[in-house]
């Protein structure tokens, strides 16, 4: 792929990401926050491929300590998210759940 | 494994990432309802955990076993430190969880970079890349492990201001861009002479990005944390999309850009909370107490009203409606739970009981509706700045709780304080205020509150938690 493609791809994304996340009430700014953080850890996706395809070892061990970091991210992140998540309640599900 | 779908075309390897992709949008898409927003969760999972499987399943792993003792140790790690997290905790984890990805990102670029400078082939669209994937990533780590310190208390969360700072800070970040020109120029204008096979120029720019990192993060001070955690979750997705383009890979840019927008835009709402420049709030210098204390006892001698919680019981007896504020105290207080015992209370009785909440209250965006919400308050309940600042001159009662800065009425003056021109919660023009805080001291701007000093505020001095749960236990015997 070339430069432009990926380009293509880095701005098209940003205005989704614009148009979705301004309609993302206050309320739930920190489960956004702590959920895109575990997309972030998308990066896990590089990790694999150059711990995995590593010419040298020192290029393997640094990919290894990228997968650790990424994968404590990413599991880490959509866990403590979902925790979040579960204690927003509305009004009715706490008098249904009473 | 590679054998498994080893030869799976690049176009169906596109195609997987785009559906991961749109799995990621459709997750944040949900994100707009508390209602659907953890099943928004549970897609945004999903698409990470196609992309990441379909990624082991087609790259050729020359060690299996290191890959998944990598994914075993990360993942143990992840759900260790998720699970045995306090709420109070929670804006420290989510910080340094961030900090990871951004640290990955500079150590694939690094690898990456290894692995083609061994074959030989120097392009510069990857060394670009590389460079500044390796100086995002390194001042998103560094930055991230700093504020997550502060907030954990183990780092000074003061604003730590010395001269000669910016010349420092520019340094390193001088010294971070000469190591990215000489990694991206030298292979290309000195072709036949390799660098080293470790590539030592990208080293030493993750060595001045990382102290960048760390010099960025320390002189800010604990308020504007919220600020400092929204950017720093915003460059961790901007380092992720640009080891997208190092490795050429569409997912990684568009989910790394969707963070990267999210980020931003947190970190504008905040600014625009504050009233202030992300300049301002990197490098200018607030924090410099500019009210003398003599200023401060003028202002408050002789027209502090204190309180009891029997009084206070008193007045809630005779309310209507009521609204709560909480600050940042409440979470260190860890009030939360008495307080919306508090609220149910009252409701119980039939009174009219709302929250009132300040974008940047607490450490981190949303940081008040979080702890909120673990107490169980119906999040119908909580309302923000501008919904609930209306409806304060037909409030009875407003209980101000760990909260300064954020009720001071000097902002709303025309004027050059530190304030001056920050939306704040307008709580005085409530029929009576009650401000629960452990003293008189100032808050993080270092400003007198007139709040404080106004006839109808009575202050209701103590450590927030067992002030609430008095407050709960009279109100309890006499209903």
């Amino acid at each position: 792929m070339t430069f432009v493609q990926n380009l293509t791809f880095f701005v098209l994304a940003a205005f989704v990401g614009y148009e979705i996340i301004t309609k993302i009430p206050t309320n739930l700014h920190t489960p956004l926050m702590s959920g895109a953080n575990a997309i972030s850890g998308i990066t896990l996706i590089g990790s694999v491929v150059v711990a995995g395809s590593g010419s040298t070892t020192l290029a393997t061990a640094l990919g290894f300590l990228a997968v650790v970091m990424a994968t404590v991210n990413v599991v880490g992140g959509y866990l403590v998210t979902n925790s979040m998540l579960e204690q927003f309640r509305s009004g009715d599900d706490r008098r249904g759940r009473d | 494994m590679a054998a498994i779908l080893g030869g799976l075309p690049a176009p169906a390897l596109a195609f997987v990432y785009l559906v991961a992709g749109v799995l990621f949008i459709q997750g944040l898409r949900d994100m707009t309802h508390p209602r659907t927003a953890p099943r928004g969760n549970l897609i945004s999972a999903g698409g990470m955990a196609l992309a990441v499987g379909v990624t082991v399943l087609v790259t050729d792993i020359l060690s299996p076993i290191l890959l998944f003792a990598g994914l075993l140790v990360g993942g143990a790690v992840g759900v260790w430190l998720a699970t045995t997290v306090e709420t109070t905790e929670m804006p420290q984890l989510v910080g340094l969880f961030n900090g990871f990805g951004g640290g990955a990102s500079a150590l694939v670029a690094g690898a990456e970079l290894i692995d083609m400078f061994g074959t030989g082939s120097f392009q510069i669209g990857v060394t670009a890349t590389a460079a500044l994937a390796g100086i995002i990533g390194s001042v998103t780590f560094w930055g991230s492990v700093v504020a997550a310190g502060k907030l954990h208390g183990v780092v000074d969360d003061s604003a730590v201001r010395y001269s000669g700072e910016q010349a420092v800070k520019a340094l390193f970040l001088i010294a971070a861009v000469l190591a990215g020109a000489h990694l991206v120029t030298r292979p290309n204008l000195l072709g036949a002479v390799p660098l080293a096979g470790w590539v030592p120029s990208y080293w030493v720019l993750v060595a001045a990005a990382s102290i960048l990192g760390v010099l960025l993060v320390v002189p800010i001070g604990g308020a504007d944390m919220p600020v400092v955690i929204a950017l720093l979750n915003s460059y961790s997705g901007l380092a992720a999309a640009t080891t997208g383009f190092v490795l050429d890979n569409s997912v990684l840019i568009i989910a790394g850009t969707l963070v990267g927008a999210s980020g931003l835009i947190l970190t504008v709402i905040m600014c625009e909370s504050m009233n202030r420049s992300l300049a301002n709030v990197f490098f200018g210098g607030l924090g410099e107490t500019s009210e003398s204390d003599e200023e401060m006892e003028d202002i408050y001698e002789g027209n502090i009203t204190t309180t009891s919680p029997e009084e206070v019981e008193m007045t809630l007896d005779v309310a209507d409606r009521v609204v709560i504020v909480p600050g940042y105290g409440m979470a260190v207080a860890q009030a939360q739970h008495a307080v919306a015992e508090l609220a149910e209370l009252l409701e119980g009785e039939g009174v009219d009981v709302e929250f009132g909440i300040h974008p940047v209250a607490g450490r981190m965006p949303g940081h008040m509706n979080v702890l909120l919400a673990e107490a169980d308050v119906p999040y119908e309940k909580l309302r923000d700045l501008e919904e609930i600042n209306p409806t304060f001159s037909q409030t009875d009662v407003v209980i101000v709780i760990g909260a300064n800065d954020v009720v001071n009425p000097s902002a709303n003056d025309a004027g050059s304080g530190p304030l001056a021109g920050m939306p704040v919660l307008n709580v005085g023009e409530a029929r009576t205020v009650i401000v629960n805080k452990r003293s008189l001291s100032p808050g993080f701007s270092g400003v007198p509150n007139p709040l404080f000093a106004q006839d109808n505020t009575n202050m209701l001095f103590g450590d927030g938690k067992e002030m609430m749960q008095e407050l709960v236990n009279i109100y309890k015997e006499n209903h």
